[in-house]
């Protein structure tokens, strides 16, 4: 009897929540921080026009909301030999526009992809090195001449177009006259600076679109973009701002989500200076002393900072990346407060009365940003490093921060950034952030503290050669242990925690790269 | 006439040329658009592919005169954010700027000279008292400010209003405009009400002090000595009156209101050309500010000249002046 009432109870609401479902939330309208600047999936490099293209095109595997490959326009992928990998594509997709897909278009699409006139940010990176080969219709080779690994990582990049339409120019895309892709949701139209209108695409290969119209909104400012939400004109918002999570958690109209992304704020030291512009009353740049570095890094109440800045919106680190990511270490942990330990590091390095230091910041950036920085800088001065915070608009303190100095060289001495890992694993910050700074090979393109270990560098080239994701593995986690808890290459303060809101009714899957997706909201 | 007419545009076309050079050499001080707009991934070279791609590897001075010789032929260089014209981003969304500045323009005119013209005619009593305090609030709040406000109250709590975008369009003569159908009117108003206060304010005070001057001349005293209708007196003697010093100065700021409607249009995300302006800045995006800036010079420059010219044809003196020199 007990049971049978239960099982009653449950298809009540379950009958309930399917005509809820059916009769409400048919339009979904979502208010973006940032608008695209085209339709075009091969035009800007970014993460707003990135995170569009996932609801009209498709990637041959596409990565979920962790960043793990899941299968997209390739049922199955697998290396061949070590320079070769095979991707089995699916059979019987149908771009919006009716034409097939198949092995054709995906050579035409990494043809494109990195020769498009005009792009502000080529995606020319991830198809740098690789020669696409139909081998029949529903078979590709993509060839490297060494030993890839990340290929998975890379092409998800990589959206895939007809070839019926060849010569497309990132205006008919943006008309509409050529946004055919695979996607859940066909391309509507796009008013500049208005909206972004797309529409349920049919005949899609997988489980149909939860909505039949989206309508994207941009909405910069973040008091109207919370705002617009409350009144009911938008239905879910991105990068919720962390002033306002109170006050929405007591709102009953409105549900949040939050995860932690892939994104990491830390501190960059002045590593390749003998004597370093914004340090002073020394004559030398105590930044180059590994114990300096690891005493700033005991200095720093991490707890702290999350709680009372982040308004506990955000996670300590340690490392690069958080945990469950592929290769962290397993062993590194946020540095525990320790002030007294800072203090004896800094004697013991010929500094027992600290010295002077600048602190540079963007202000626009990251959530918080500017406060992380002051906060800081009061921890810092505790034990005797004295410290101003400069902060000043992403737009000025990037161009300064990378290549403000004499001879293009960084202008800095002290920084504090944040590093978004676009392929989801270790190696994209190590070998941006921590490699040895070289044009040549491409590795440390902002490695601002310059900082430079043969080893570690030995390490990070091993990694990127090592198809065998176990060894690959244990590899990145060598080279983290290595570059922070030994040299103290960077000092991390935590990983971001991404906040989005919705109205009551509908749910929002967090995306570990940040991406504000149509695709990730569901209904109750 | 034709002397006085060809000077002005020489000094008109100084003034943009001096214009441009500022803003140009400006944005480049701030920093490296690059930087801004590359995937953070990208390697050092990829990077020196991207600033070559922009033309930002030549020196400055040489990317100036390049800017000039296609500004010469009516082209203010390519978007480095959309790829596409910088006029034709900017000529998008001006309707939609010019939509919010007339419509703001209408209100301020609507609501303000009736109530100046009332706190005139009752300077002491509570209505007039209360009349001219509040436009005391509309010249000093900040827009920003009111707009959120507005926003909480009218869209939020009492959800009479929609708080953000411009709602449906109607095409008309090729261009969209949102006043002829409810839903835009209903998107249209809280901005255009929140650009109009500072205006609104202004008018309050330009009629309420004209109607107080106006009212003691001796044409309205023979009025009512005529024994014409106090109606008759105030609408069309003292109206008539006010509004030569109003007309004049709404037709210096209906410049500024399409200029700076920056705040409001960022408060609302109203799709115009402040809003694009602001993104621009954040961007970086040289071709769009310069553009942006150079089209309102322009605007001021033209306006100016246009007041000039018609200045020397009703007032000859400013003519000779001209000969004599």
């Amino acid at each position: 009897m007990n049971l049978s009432g239960s099982h009653l109870v449950g298809a009540i609401v379950a009958a309930g929540m399917f005509l809820a479902g059916g009769a409400s939330a048919e339009e979904l309208r979502v208010g973006l921080a940032q608008e695209p600047s085209s339709i075009d999936p091969h035009y800007h490099n970014l993460g707003p026009n990135n995170s569009f293209s996932m609801h009209v095109f498709q990637p041959l595997v596409i990565p979920d909301e962790k960043q793990r490959p899941t299968p997209g326009l390739a049922e199955s992928w697998k290396p061949i030999d070590d320079t070769t990998w095979e991707f089995k594509l699916r059979e019987g997709v149908k771009f919006h526009d009716g034409s097939d897909f198949n092995a054709d278009d995906v050579v035409h699409s990494f043809e494109r992809a990195p020769n498009v006139p005009n792009s502000p940010s080529s995606f020319a990176l991830y198809v740098k090195g690789k020669t696409v080969e139909k081998v029949d219709d529903y078979t590709v080779h993509i060839k490297t001449e060494e030993p890839y690994p990340l290929m998975v990582n890379d092409i998800w990049n990589i959206y895939i177009v007809s070839d019926e339409a060849a010569d497309a120019t990132t205006g008919d895309f943006n008309s509409g006259k050529a946004a055919a892709g695979t996607g859940p949701y066909r391309f509507v139209e796009w008013v500049p600076g208005d909206r972004i209108v797309i529409e349920r695409y049919d005949d899609y290969w997988g489980e149909k679109a939860a909505f039949d119209k989206v309508t994207f909104k941009p909405i910069n400012s973040a008091p109207a973009r919370v705002a617009a939400l409350l009144a009911g004109d938008v239905d879910v918002i991105g990068e919720v701002p962390t002033a306002d999570i109170e006050r929405l958690k007591a709102d009953d109209g409105v549900s949040l989500f939050q995860g932690v992304s892939n994104r990491i704020i830390y501190l960059h030291m002045d590593q390749f200076r003998e004597k370093t512009p914004f340090v002073t009353g020394t004559d030398k740049n105590p930044l180059l002393d590994a114990r300096v570095r690891k005493a700033i890094s005991k200095a720093i109440n991490r707890e702290a900072i999350v709680e009372r800045v982040m308004e506990g919106v955000a996670i300590p680190a340690g490392q690069l990346l958080p945990e469950g990511f592929f290769g962290v270490s397993e062993t590194l942990k946020p540095e525990p407060y320790d002030p007294e330990g800072a203090k004896q590091l800094l004697a013991e390095a010929g500094y027992p009365d600290g010295f002077g230091l600048t602190l540079h910041s963007p202000n626009n950036r990251y959530i918080n940003d500017a406060k992380i920085a002051q906060a800081v800088g009061q921890m810092l001065a505790r034990i005797g490093i004295e410290t101003q915070v400069d902060a000043m608009p992403a737009n000025v303190f990037f161009t300064r921060a990378s290549s403000g100095g004499p001879d293009n060289s960084p202008e800095f001495s002290f920084i504090l950034v944040g590093w978004g890992s676009g392929t989801g694993e270790a190696s994209s910050p190590l070998r941006s952030l921590l490699a040895t700074y070289n044009p040549d090979t491409g590795s440390g393109a902002s490695n601002r503290g310059r900082m430079s270990n043969p080893e570690l560098d030995a390490l990070i080239e091993e990694a990127l050669q090592t198809v065998d994701d176990e060894k690959r593995a244990q590899l990145l986690a060598d080279a983290t242990d290595l570059a922070i808890g030994e040299l103290q290459g960077i000092i991390p303060l935590h990983y971001q925690v991404n906040t989005w809101a919705t109205r009551k009714g509908l749910t929002y899957t967090p995306r570990t790269d940040e991406r504000t997706v149509a695709l990730m909201v569901g209904k109750e | 006439m034709s002397v006085f007419i060809i000077r002005r545009l020489l000094q008109a076309s100084l003034v943009i040329l001096v214009m441009s050079l500022l803003v140009f050499f400006g944005v480049n001080v701030i920093g490296n658009p690059v930087d801004i707009l590359i995937n953070p991934d990208f390697t050092q070279e990829q990077r020196e592919a991207a600033i070559r791609a922009l033309g930002l590897h030549l020196p400055i001075h040489e990317q100036y005169f390049v800017f000039l010789k296609n500004a010469v032929q009516g082209d203010l260089g390519i978007s480095f954010v959309f790829g596409e014209p910088a006029l034709k981003l900017i000529v998008q969304r001006m309707p939609a700027t010019l939509e919010l500045a007339f419509a703001a323009l209408f209100l301020s005119i609507v609501v303000g000279i009736p109530l100046g013209v009332y706190a005139g005619l009752h300077p002491e009593s509570v209505a007039g008292r209360t009349i001219m305090g509040a436009s005391i609030l509309g010249f000093s709040l900040p827009t920003f400010w009111v707009g959120i406000m507005m926003i909480m109250l009218f869209a939020v709590m009492l959800g009479w209003l929609p708080s953000t975008g411009r709602g449906d369009t109607v095409e008309v003569l090729g261009i969209h405009v949102s006043f002829l159908t409810w839903d835009g009117l209903r998107h249209l108003f809280m901005p255009a009400l929140n650009l109009a206060l500072l205006k609104m304010s202004l008018v309050i005070r330009l009629a309420r002090a004209g109607t107080r001057e106006v009212m003691h001349q001796d044409y309205v005293k023979f009025a009512r000595a005529k024994g014409l209708s106090r109606r008759r007196v105030v609408l069309v003697h003292v109206l008539k009156n006010i509004m030569i010093p109003v007309v004049t100065i709404l037709g210096l700021e209906l410049g500024s209101l399409i200029a700076f409607s920056v705040v409001t249009e960022t408060v609302f995300a109203w799709p115009g050309m402040g809003k694009l302006i602001i993104d621009s800045i954040q961007l970086l995006d040289r071709p769009v500010v310069v553009a942006y800036l150079m089209i309102i010079v322009f605007m001021f420059v033209t306006i100016n000249l246009v007041v000039d010219v018609l200045y020397s044809l009703l007032d000859p003196r400013v003519r000779l002046q001209d000969l004599k020199e």
